[in-house]
Order: C-alpha cells, then sequence, then structure tokens
C-alpha cells in the first residue's frame, strides 16, 4: 500500500536529512503507530506519504514514496486526495467550511463526486464516527474530540485506503481520546483502511498497533512488531516498564495482556505495605480560595469552589474540557474574571487578593503559565526574552538565564523562541514567570505535545519547584503524569469539583482516571512503576 | 453506539409531525429556500418602495417584509438581525427630519417654532441654520427618510431570511474561487479576535501594562505569527483534501470569462441605476440591465464548464422559488404601473400640505409584497431537527461518552 524507497528528506535549514535512505512497506489493513522524540522526523515521514513532504513545505527528497503504486514525485497532494486522507494535530485548524455536515462534503466535492453519492456517504460517515446528531453543529462549537472525530469524518467520506493521523489525541482528555482511538480502530478492523498514526502517549495506541515505526532521532526508522521494538528503545509507556521490572518476555502491550500475567507479581507484593500517604501539610495555606465564581455569557464556568493550595505540594488539577479547569486557575491568578468569591495570598507584607494588584504585582504572588505558552513570548531571540523578564520583574540580570539553565540544557542565546522545541518553550515560559518568584505558580496543560523525555524532565522541574517550598498546580489529563506527580489531586465537573483527595485515593477510586499500572495491580494500590520496583527490591532483600 | 445513531439518522428522515393531509406537496414541507429568491424579492420591494415618498404604502410595505420575516424566518444567529434593520430605519428618520430642523432649507407656509438664526458669513450664502420651522419642511424630510428607511428595511429582512453563507454557495462555478477565499475569511476573522484575547491576557500574566507601541508590539507578534501557522495548516489541509484539483485553464481563455464576467457585472450595476434612478434616460435602465446580465451569464457558463467539482445539496430552484421571486418582481412593476398611472398619489405634495391617499393598485402592491408570507416553505427549526438523542450504553457499561460530549459542547454553547 505505501512504499518508501531509499527516501532521504533534507531541509535546505538543517545539515543533517530529517529521514536517511528510509526503506518501508506498509501493507493494506494495517495500523501503524510511528514513535520518536520531538523533532525526530515523525511529521516528516507521515507528511512524505501523501506528498505534502516535499510539494507543500519545501525541501528536498530523494528516492520515491509510492501509494497504491501512485508515486508522489509526479502526484502533488491533491491528486493523491481520493487515496490518502490527512488529519492534523489540531482539527480546528483545517476546517475549511463552518458546519459538521458541509466539512463532511468538501473533500467530495473537489473531487467532483455527484450529489446522491455524495449525500449518502455523509449518512454514513455520521453514522460510523456517532457524529450523527452534530451534523448541523458549528464546527467552533465542538469540543476538542468531536472536532477530531469530525475531521476524520471529513476525510474518510472521500474513501481513502490510507488515513494518516498526526498525533489525533494529544489535546482530548481521557474519555475523548478513548472515543477517537476507538472510531480509528473501528475503521482498521471493519473498512480494512490503512493506518498511520504518530502518537507521544503511546499507551493510548500501542496495544492496537500491528507495527511500530521508532524513529532515533538520527534520521533511520526502526520498523517492526510493537513488543519487539519496545524492549529496545528507551521511550516506552508504563506498562512496558512494568514488564521490564518483572522480566515478562514478550512485553504486556495491553492492560488485560498484563493483569493476566501479573497475578504472580501481585502475590509477591502481597505483604509489601503500601507506599506511605503523603503527610497532610501542617504549613499554613500558601493560598486559600473560598467560593470561586466564574460565569461567561449563557454559561457558569466555575461554580463556587473553595481550593487551599499548600506549600512544597503539587495538586494535580483533572477533568475533560471544558469543565472549567483554565477558569479557575486564571480566576485565581486574577488576570481572568471572576464574578464572586475572594482569594487570599500570603506575602512578604501580609494576605492579599492578587486581583487587586497590579499586573506586575500580581505575578510576584501567583505566577500562571497559560495553555499556549507561546503567548508569553514576543520577543526575537531567547536572550532578549530573558532580559526582558529581568527588567519586568526588577530582578538582577542574569536571573531568568540561570532559571532557564536549571530547567532544560542550555539553549542558544540567538535562537528564536518560535523555532524552540514544545518542551524547550515551556521551560522558557516557566523562567520567565519563575524570575518574579511566586511562591504559588499554576500550569495550565503543559505537558501538551512533550515526548517521555520531556515529561521526565518536566516532572524534575515541578519536583525542585516543590521542594523549594512552592505551591504548584498543574492542570493536565495525563493520568500516568499526575500518578508519578502530584501529591494530591482535584477533579472538576461542569464547574465544580466533584474529587479532592491525595493521588491515591481519588486515583484507585475510578477507572478512568487509573493509570495503568494501578489497573493491572488492582486490588493493590500501587500507582507507578518506581513504585512498583522498589517494592520488588524490598521484598527480594525480606525474602 | 452506531446502531443507536442509524436509529436516530431514520428517525430524522420521517417527519416528526404526519402530514397534516392530502395536499402535502413538497413545497410546503419546512426547509430554507433557496437564498436567491429571498434578495430577488427583497430587491423588488426595495425597488417598488424607491418608487414612492407616500408614507402609507411605505409604512404598508415596512409591515408586509416584517410579517414576513417573522413568520419564515429560521433560528439562526442571522435571523434576528432584522430587529438591528428596523432601529437602524428609524435612526434615519430621525437624522433626515433633524437634519431639515438644523439646516432649514425648505420653506414652507406653515411655520411651526421658531428657533433663533445662527447668521452665516457670506460666502456660506444659501445655507441656513435654524430659523423658522416649517412644518413642509419637516414632512418633506420624514417623507424622503422613511423612503430610504423602507428600502434598508426590506434589504434587511433579505439577510434575516436567506443564510448569507448558503448565498456565498450558489455562486456560480466561476466564482467558486473567490467565495472559498470569503467563506475562509469569514471563519478567520473570529479566530483572529480570539487570539487577540488571549495574547492580551497572556501579556497580563507578565504584568505587562497594555498601552503604547510596545504593547501593539507584544500583541501583533503572537498573533500574526499564530495566524501565519493557522494559515498554513490550512492550506496544507485543503491541498491534502483535493482543493484545485483542475486548475490547468489557459491564460487566453481565463482572460476572456474574466472579462465578459466583469463586463456584464458592471452592465447590471448601470442598468441597475438606470432602473432605481428615474432621471437617467430610459436606454440606461431596463435593456443595459438585460445586456449586461446577459453577458455575464455567458461569461460565468463559460468558466464554469472548466470547473470540474460538484456541489453538496445545492439550493435548488424550485417553483416556490419562482413564486417568491416572482412576488417581488411583481411587487415592483405594479409599483411601476401605479407610478405611471398617478404620479402625484406615489409623490404625495407636501406643499400645500396634504393627506396622503392609498389606491387601490398600492393595496395590491402591498398584497403581491407580502404573499411569501404564506407561500413559502415554513422554515427549518433546529428543535425539529436535532432531537435529544436517546442514550443507552451499547454495551452494558457504564461509561458514558457521548453523554460527557453533549454537556460539555453545551456548556460551550
Amino acid at each position: 500500500m505505501i512504499d518508501f524507497s531509499r527516501v532521504t528528506v533534507r531541509y535546505a535549514e538543517t545539515p543533517e536529512p530529517m529521514l536517511r535512505d528510509v526503506n518501508l512497506h506498509i501493507p493494506e489493513g494495517e495500523l501503524c503507530l510511528v514513535a520518536g522524540r520531538t523533532g525526530a522526523g515523525k511529521s516528516t515521514l507521515l507528511r512524505a506519504i501523501n506528498g505534502l513532504v516535499p510539494h507543500f513545505t519545501g525541501g528536498t527528497l530523494h528516492g520515491t514514496v509510492t501509494v497504491q503504486g501512485r508515486d508522489t514525485r509526479s502526484h502533488p497532494p491533491r491528486d493523491l486526495a481520493d487515496v490518502v486522507g490527512v488529519v492534523g494535530q489540531d482539527p480546528l485548524a483545517g476546517f475549511v467550511t463552518d458546519t459538521v455536515e458541509e466539512e463532511l462534503a468538501y473533500g467530495m466535492e473537489q473531487l467532483a463526486l455527484t450529489a446522491p453519492v455524495m449525500r449518502k456517504r455523509v449518512e454514513e460517515t455520521l453514522d460510523l464516527l456517532g457524529i450523527a446528531e452534530l451534523r448541523d453543529r458549528p464546527l467552533r462549537t465542538l469540543s476538542g474530540g468531536q472536532q477530531q472525530r469530525v475531521a476524520i469524518g471529513a476525510v474518510l467520506t472521500s474513501h481513502p485506503q490510507v488515513l494518516v493521523l498526526d498525533e489525533p489525541t494529544s489535546a482530548l482528555d481521557p474519555t475523548a481520546a478513548e472515543d477517537v482511538l476507538a472510531a480509528v480502530t473501528r475503521l482498521v478492523h471493519d473498512l480494512g483502511v490503512t493506518v498511520v498514526v504518530a502518537e507521544h502517549r503511546l499507551e493510548r495506541v500501542v496495544q492496537y498497533a500491528d507495527r511500530l515505526l521508532y524513529l532515533p532521532g538520527d534520521g533511520t526508522v526502526i520498523d517492526g512488531e510493537p513488543a519487539v521494538v519496545l524492549a529496545d528503545i528507551d521511550l516506552a509507556p508504563p506498562l512496558v516498564d512494568l514488564g521490564r521490572a518483572a522480566g515478562w518476555t514478550p512485553l504486556p502491550l495491553s492492560v488485560r495482556d498484563a493483569r493476566r500475567r501479573a497475578a504472580d507479581l501481585r502475590q509477591r507484593l502481597g505483604d509489601t505495605p503500601p507506599p506511605p500517604a503523603p503527610p497532610t501539610p501542617d504549613a499554613p495555606p500558601a493560598l486559600t480560595a473560598r467560593d470561586i465564581v466564574v460565569r461567561y455569557p449563557g454559561t457558569v464556568a466555575v461554580a463556587g469552589v473553595d481550593l487551599d493550595l499548600h506549600p512544597g505540594r503539587i495538586v494535580a488539577l483533572m477533568g475533560r474540557n471544558g469543565s472549567g479547569k483554565s477558569s479557575l486557575l486564571w480566576a485565581v491568578q486574577g488576570s481572568g474574571p471572576r464574578q464572586g468569591g475572594t482569594v487570599t495570598v500570603t506575602g512578604p507584607d501580609g494576605a492579599t487578593d492578587p486581583k487587586t494588584l497590579p499586573a506586575g504585582r500580581a505575578r510576584q504572588r501567583v505566577g500562571l503559565v497559560p495553555q499556549t505558552p507561546g503567548d508569553l513570548l514576543y520577543l526575537e531571540t531567547v536572550e532578549a526574552e530573558c532580559a526582558q523578564a529581568d527588567r519586568e520583574s526588577d530582578a538582577p540580570v542574569g536571573t531568568c538565564r540561570a532559571l532557564l539553565d536549571q530547567l532544560t540544557a542550555v539553549l542558544p542565546d540567538d535562537q528564536h523562541p518560535r523555532d524552540l522545541s514544545e518542551g524547550q518553550r515551556l521551560a522558557l515560559a516557566l523562567a520567565v514567570q519563575l524570575t518574579a518568584a511566586p511562591p504559588v505558580v499554576l500550569l495550565d496543560e503543559p505537558t501538551r505535545g512533550l515526548d517521555y523525555h520531556a515529561k521526565r524532565q518536566f516532572t524534575a522541574i515541578v519536583r525542585r519547584l516543590a521542594t523549594e517550598g512552592r505551591a504548584v498546580v498543574v492542570a493536565t489529563h495525563d493520568v500516568e503524569l499526575v500518578a508519578t506527580l502530584a501529591d494530591r489531586v482535584v477533579v472538576m465537573a461542569q464547574g465544580e469539583i466533584v474529587a479532592d483527595g491525595t493521588t491515591a485515593e481519588v486515583m484507585l477510586a475510578s477507572p478512568a482516571f487509573a493509570p495503568q499500572v494501578a489497573k493491572v495491580m488492582a486490588p493493590q494500590p500501587w500507582l507507578t512503576v518506581d513504585q512498583v520496583t522498589a517494592a520488588l527490591a524490598e521484598a527480594g532483600t525480606r525474602g | 453506539m452506531t446502531d443507536q445513531a442509524t436509529a436516530h439518522g431514520v428517525a430524522r428522515q420521517t417527519p416528526l409531525r404526519p402530514p397534516a393531509g392530502r395536499l402535502t406537496v413538497a413545497g410546503r414541507l419546512p426547509r430554507a429556500l433557496h437564498p436567491g429568491a429571498w434578495w430577488l424579492w427583497a430587491l423588488g420591494l426595495a425597488t417598488a418602495a424607491s418608487h414612492t415618498t407616500n408614507p402609507l404604502p411605505l409604512a404598508l410595505l415596512v409591515a408586509a417584509a416584517a410579517l414576513v420575516v417573522v413568520r419564515r424566518r429560521g433560528d439562526a444567529p442571522w435571523a434576528f438581525a432584522f430587529r438591528m434593520y428596523l432601529i437602524l430605519g428609524a435612526v434615519i428618520v430621525a437624522m433626515r427630519v433633524v437634519f431639515r430642523l438644523v439646516f432649514g432649507g425648505g420653506q414652507g407656509d406653515h411655520v411651526l417654532l421658531h428657533l433663533p438664526e445662527i447668521p452665516l458669513p457670506a460666502w456660506a450664502a444659501g445655507i441656513r441654520l435654524f430659523g423658522p420651522v416649517a412644518a413642509e419642511q419637516l414632512l418633506g424630510g420624514f417623507y424622503d427618510g422613511l423612503r430610504l428607511a423602507t428600502m434598508l428595511i426590506c434589504l434587511g429582512a433579505a439577510n434575516a431570511l436567506a443564510n448569507p453563507k448558503r448565498l456565498l454557495k450558489a455562486v456560480p462555478a466561476a466564482l467558486y474561487a473567490i467565495s472559498t477565499a470569503v467563506v475562509v475569511a469569514l471563519s478567520v476573522a473570529p479566530q483572529l479576535v480570539e487570539s487577540v484575547l488571549r495574547v492580551r491576557r497572556a501579556r497580563r500574566l507578565r504584568g505587562a501594562t497594555g498601552n503604547g507601541l510596545r504593547a501593539l508590539r507584544g500583541i501583533a507578534l503572537p498573533v500574526l505569527a499564530d495566524a501565519l501557522d493557522r494559515s498554513l495548516a490550512l492550506a496544507a489541509a485543503m491541498d491534502s483534501r483535493g482543493y484545485g484539483r483542475t486548475a490547468a485553464i489557459p491564460a487566453g481563455q481565463r482572460a476572456l470569462t474574466g472579462g465578459l464576467v466583469l463586463a456584464g457585472l458592471v452592465g447590471v450595476c448601470v442598468g441597475t441605476y438606470g432602473l432605481l434612478d428615474a432621471t437617467v434616460p430610459s436606454y440606461l435602465g431596463l435593456p443595459m440591465l438585460i445586456v449586461g446580465l446577459a453577458t455575464a451569464v455567458v461569461g460565468m457558463l463559460l468558466a464554469g464548464r472548466q470547473v470540474r467539482r460538484s456541489r453538496y445539496r445545492p439550493d435548488r430552484w424550485r417553483i416556490t422559488e419562482v413564486v417568491v421571486a416572482g412576488c417581488g418582481v411583481a411587487t415592483a412593476v405594479v409599483m411601476a404601473v401605479a407610478g405611471s398611472v398617478d404620479p402625484v398619489r406615489l409623490y404625495p405634495p407636501v406643499s400645500p400640505l396634504t393627506w396622503p391617499e392609498l389606491t387601490p393598485l398600492m393595496l395590491l402592491v402591498v398584497a403581491v409584497a407580502v404573499a411569501p408570507a404564506w407561500l413559502a416553505p415554513p422554515p427549518t427549526l433546529a428543535d425539529h431537527r436535532t432531537p435529544r438523542p436517546v442514550l443507552i450504553p451499547s454495551d452494558g457499561t457504564t461509561r458514558s461518552s457521548p453523554k460527557c460530549d453533549t454537556s460539555e459542547s453545551e456548556a460551550q454553547r
């Protein structure tokens, strides 16, 4: 179906080729997962399949890519539209029309299909993806998961044999991501569509994949069975780490596989005491919020929420998209709207409400890194951003730079913030906000688009912030991250707090929020691979 | 989930109310009328309004337009813009009257009140500020303003009745590229506003004050970079979905069709102007309009032949569309006839003051104008189209994602 023959892709601005001499053959009907670190060339590989590389992006491509016998050299993307469907990371950016039904029909209109065929396919696709009730809705009013399913539907109506998905679930909450992936696996199983999907959170997809393409970053591609490829790489979901720790071969890829083998492991750990819960904080809270109300025209985003943040503690804020997480963070920081309630931050000069302070002083009390950290950055170089941050916070020259160097490997001074990777940009935005030395740090969905490495690094950074005595809130969808990072978990729904407790309490109580390790080890209360390894070592010394 | 969705899809196709009897023709089922029909109807009404200053038929025309809007508009946001046009019309009338009051202008015998006149220098001779206010002068302003307001309200009615975007979709194939650009621009505008708001909010987080050139740069740079990223993503998406698959048209042919269309449209504009303004020579009126239309149609047909794409659920031009558009045309024609039969009644003199009168022909005009309130099919309303889906977990588990989605989307709405 898809053949890469000695493909080398080189962009003008980088000396090293993105892909080097790649040979691949993806047969029909496979679900093929593409993994690799940020910048390793996943998108380049995906976009080469329908000729966007190099027809659209520039650069040079040596070798040949053929899809169903069509050479991308002579077929630009538009001439492959009936064979390859491509869905990008941000579905909203790729929508051409403004209602669901028209968007589904757009591709077929370009292919000049007849009206009865179009009508029939639109109805079929609406049913196939379970979006029939959305047909007249404006695309902008849909939730993230719905948008992503519409975007997939919009390319499916052209009946492509190949579906290319670039991180389809990176912005979605766990349930919405499951919906999207369920739709994708159905396409593979029922319609025999060949799917090529890139994804950072391997744990979500790897169990469905027939094949894993791993890009180590030097331009080569490692190709093979998921279990085999995963055994040798350092980029692995928690289940695989658990399998390695327990010495299972082949490695388990789904919770079901692992659970069937885990009986023995559970027995070995049977009498090991569970990890101690973090001690209840005795220090007075650094920030107290009472009865926070945030309303937007027509909706109540936050409905009377109380929140206490203690110094040195990491709180994870969870809940589906649109449940009021961001609104709460912005309201607490004082920059966002707040129609009711009080916020008190204890600072050097007594307790104050950050909303009453000028913006420059408020950020010295509560620092917030927004969902798109790039919004904070507007200068041409990393150096200029750091200098500006020092000026804004009246900090000694070099403060921000020093913070940045602690957070991440040294970034070149003259690099443009837009050219940084997601992780580096997050680190820069965080350094800018930390320059003001706020005792409370709020992070709004910081791990979007971060690979396992960057996430590990981020975890270390946040831990350091906590040990320095700061109160940290991380709003996120990533249950695995929460399991390793947070002391306390707060779950929001419809603007209210529906669960609030220690990480173990909240995460073990519901299957939707349980990390993979917990699902495998239930009813024993283990959350992370590290805990299990530590307990195994302890059990070993005792036995 | 699919079974459920299928059942749901089928349920939608069967009418919710059983058809009301033997005479259920396709034209009477709730549906959206072709936007072109509404625009033709509204233009007809506007043309009729332009042919008279008599406040009685003007007021009746406004009432007719309002009645049709109320009975036949959908529930989309633009459908409720009609009130804005009514307010705008009232403002226009008030402005006209106030202008006559301030600048005096027309003299009359029935002086209502004396305002002190502001003496102006000699070079401003002919302009008078304030001074005596005569009933004739105010009435003249009122008539004039009412005519303009009525024309505007008629166009507002078209705007409320027809989805502006569907009108764009109905453009001839030759103008497809332009209409795509307009649609994209329309959807990008709110995104830009969103970006600006988001970046402005983020700037507060850095403690930046919101003024001056520096602030502009701090906002404009991320917003523009964002817009650029987004437009690249959109271009890539359009390309990979097949946009522009048949772009190879010889340059000569493109110039010919473009020239024809352009010349035709100029002809249509001149012709319309000639038709509306009674003072221009008559050959610039209807004949020019017809010649222009013909040229434009030929050009578009030629260009349209080269475009190979189809259209999903196009608005079809059916008998009801013809009837509604015909009502508009008939309104204009009957008004023109009324004008030639009895010009004095259509332009009631303000000096001497006379009561405006209605003639049977004027009543006929209004009757024809209001007919679409009953002739046009009722609009489809969202309540009818999207009944709440019944959510039964298909596999017996407690996971209820569709429910999450619905509640979420409601929250966002």
